[in-house]
């Protein structure tokens, strides 16, 4: 009955109510809590939070690759294309890995095999999801490298060859080869400088326009998240804040967190301006607070906050906000921030 | 010159050559190793088994080197050269063939308790201990006692005796390597448990496995010789470096070169084998140049 509601969306990754726990010795680490989320086919969600937010966690949780034990998904559901991913058998899933769904990791540097040639790497990404000779799949392996700017005279070479950029494009090669339905790029640019971010995201903003692949981006950095999403989600300890278009949450932010985020960013017009960050630190997730999980650091927080958790306020029918402050449904005439 | 150098492809192993290459003492392992070897594939060419090394001559028994026996003959008045010769090939190949044994096996054993990880790697492990609790020499001893004495019986005996040192080293590999992203970035890419560990894990544990077979294979090369020196080992007259020092031991004050030079066989074949393995831990570690 579900499963057929959700075939009517055309969201092609819709994760519904999420929760993710790491059981140590030292208690339970609450990392992804009811999280909401939803992708439609061919667009780009930046998911948008802190160290520690839990952002890896719902990456890895669509995969099914969070490490049980000590990890645990203890409820909620994740639909991919229509189908529950948490209902599918560790074989099923294996067949959606990498060719449906793909990750590129955060830092290219090691997760590249340092004993094979960065075109045995590739072919075997195509080997695993197709029937084809060895060689093919070479030679499709070298296109690949060729597309991502990687001459094929070079494909022989090994990962320690490569510098930090063209080693994460040889890992975007590879996230590609199988021509996956939704891309999950786990902080694609965290690991490198400046000038090599702005090349790859270039480049994957070329590539989402030829292959209208889905992406989720998972980042802290709100510039990477300006350059390629047409959607964002801020994350905090776990749960979705704050989820509206690009142009939702860059100029009509309404919670404390996400104006804070904008805040912690420099001026680059008015460099005297200090900064502004969020005070303390992210919760213990072992421990998280009680009622609005931003309370404690909140400098909006009122008494209601710290008892009962927000429900979610729409301004517009994309763009929804859990915050006490807009309490009562009058967050459409409530102080839109332009910055 | 140099542009075509460096687009050569450079794999794991080329590099370790090319740090080996420089390395003199480990390269004159390999040079008295790569010599062993050849003299043992042509010890027939070079004396005849049946009609030198194993034919006795009581006339010319306890003679010195001389131009004719230039390592002197035993008591039985054999050639010691054509039996040294001889020797390399039963050392040699209890070695080679024992230590693949402890490979495999240690390998394979050591893989699964690494990757799998939990209770399986408690048992595994603590099985390992048991017998690591167990000298080597005492557990070839009682498999041979159990199986008889012949040169297959001790490789297989002194490759079973070893296996738990290759466990320990390649549990280590692969615990330090299964946490590597590239391994989560191969379950990523849909790669199945079996595929992840023969292709994505072991290929990057080959350089401690590389170095602890030389040195394995050195520890069970002595072994045979010990056992043969215990009357364990190879059985006359079958020509064996460790029984022809037990057997000099009766000559020692007259007749000392019967003990030198099978001695010195084995100490050389020891020494090249940990300058070999030295030299190759040394070669696939670049932190360490």
């Amino acid at each position: 009955m579900r499963e057929k509601e959700m075939l009517q969306t055309d969201n092609i990754l819709e994760i519904r109510d999420l929760f993710v726990e790491y059981r140590t010795f030292d208690g339970t680490v609450k990392a992804v809590n009811g999280l909401d989320l939803s992708l439609k086919a061919g667009m780009t969600l930046g998911l948008v939070g802190e160290t520690g937010a839990g952002k890896t966690t719902a990456g890895l949780a669509v995969m099914q690759l969070i490490q049980q034990p000590p990890g645990i998904i203890r409820g909620g559901s994740i639909y991919f294309n229509g189908e529950n991913l948490l209902k599918k058998s560790d074989r099923q899933m294996r067949a959606v890995r990498g060719s449906r769904i793909s990750m590129i990791f955060q830092d290219p540097m090691t997760s590249l095999n340092p004993v094979h040639s960065v075109q045995d790497q590739i072919a075997e990404v195509i080997g695993e999801h197709e029937k084809i000779k060895k060689s093919e799949a070479v030679i499709k392996a070298q296109e690949l490298l060729e597309m991502v700017g990687i001459p094929a005279a070079r494909s022989k070479e090994y990962p320690h060859q490569f510098s930090g950029g063209m080693k994460q494009r040889v890992v975007i090669a590879m996230a590609l080869a199988a021509n996956p339905n939704l891309l999950i790029a786990d902080e694609p640019t965290t690991a490198l400088d400046v000038t090599i971010q702005a090349q790859v995201l270039e480049m994957i903003k070329e590539l989402r326009r030829k292959y209208s692949t889905a992406m989720l981006i998972i980042t802290h950095d709100l510039g990477v998240v300006a350059e390629v999403c047409d959607a964002v989600s801020v994350i905090y300890a776990g749960h979705i804040v704050e989820h509206g278009t690009l142009e939702d949450v860059f100029d009509h932010n309404l919670h404390p967190y996400t104006q804070g985020l904008f805040d912690s960013l420099p001026n680059l017009q008015d460099r005297k301006v200090k900064l502004k960050p969020i005070k303390g630190l992210m919760p213990d997730p072992t421990d998280l607070p009680k009622g609005c999980v931003f309370h404690p650091r909140c400098k909006y927080s009122m008494p209601i906050c710290e008892t009962e958790k927000p429900a979610r306020a729409h301004r517009t029918d994309g763009h929804y906000v859990e915050c006490h402050l807009y309490d009562g449904g009058d967050v459409k005439k409530s102080k839109v921030r332009t910055t | 010159m140099q542009n075509k150098k460096r687009y050569r492809g450079q794999s794991q192993v080329y590099q370790i050559w090319y740090r080996f290459r420089h390395n003199k003492s480990a390269m004159l392992g390999l040079v008295i190793i790569s010599l062993l070897i050849l003299i043992a594939v042509f010890a027939d060419v070079l004396f005849s088994y049946d009609g030198i090394a194993i034919k006795q001559n009581i006339m010319e028994r306890l003679q010195a080197p001389s131009a004719a026996h230039p390592m002197g003959t035993d008591d039985y008045g054999r050639d010691i050269l054509a039996r040294v010769v001889h020797g390399s090939r039963i050392s040699l190949g209890i070695g080679f063939g024992g230590v693949a044994i402890a490979l495999f096996g240690g390998t394979i054993i050591g893989a699964i308790a690494g990757f799998y990880g939990g209770k399986v790697d408690m048992v595994v492990m603590r099985v390992t201990d048991i017998f690591m609790a167990i000298p080597n020499i005492l557990m070839a001893m009682i498999i041979v006692a159990v199986a008889g004495t012949s040169a297959v019986t001790i490789a297989i005996s002194l490759g079973i005796a070893a296996i738990p040192t290759f466990t320990r080293v390649a549990r280590g590999a692969v615990l330090t390597v299964r946490e590597m992203e590239y391994i989560e970035s191969a379950r990523a890419i849909g790669a199945k448990n079996s595929t992840i560990i023969s292709k994505h894990i072991l290929p990057n544990c080959f350089a401690p496995l590389l170095v602890q077979t030389t040195l394995s294979m050195a520890i069970i090369i002595l072994s045979v010789s010990g056992l043969s020196y215990l009357g364990m080992g190879i059985k006359a007259p079958i020509p064996e470096w460790g029984s022809m020092l037990s057997a000099s031991r009766a000559y020692l004050q007259g007749n000392s070169y019967m003990a030198i030079f099978p001695g010195l066989a084995i100490m050389l074949t020891i020494l090249a084998l940990n300058l070999l393995g030295d030299g190759l831990r040394d070669a696939s570690d670049p932190k360490l140049k």
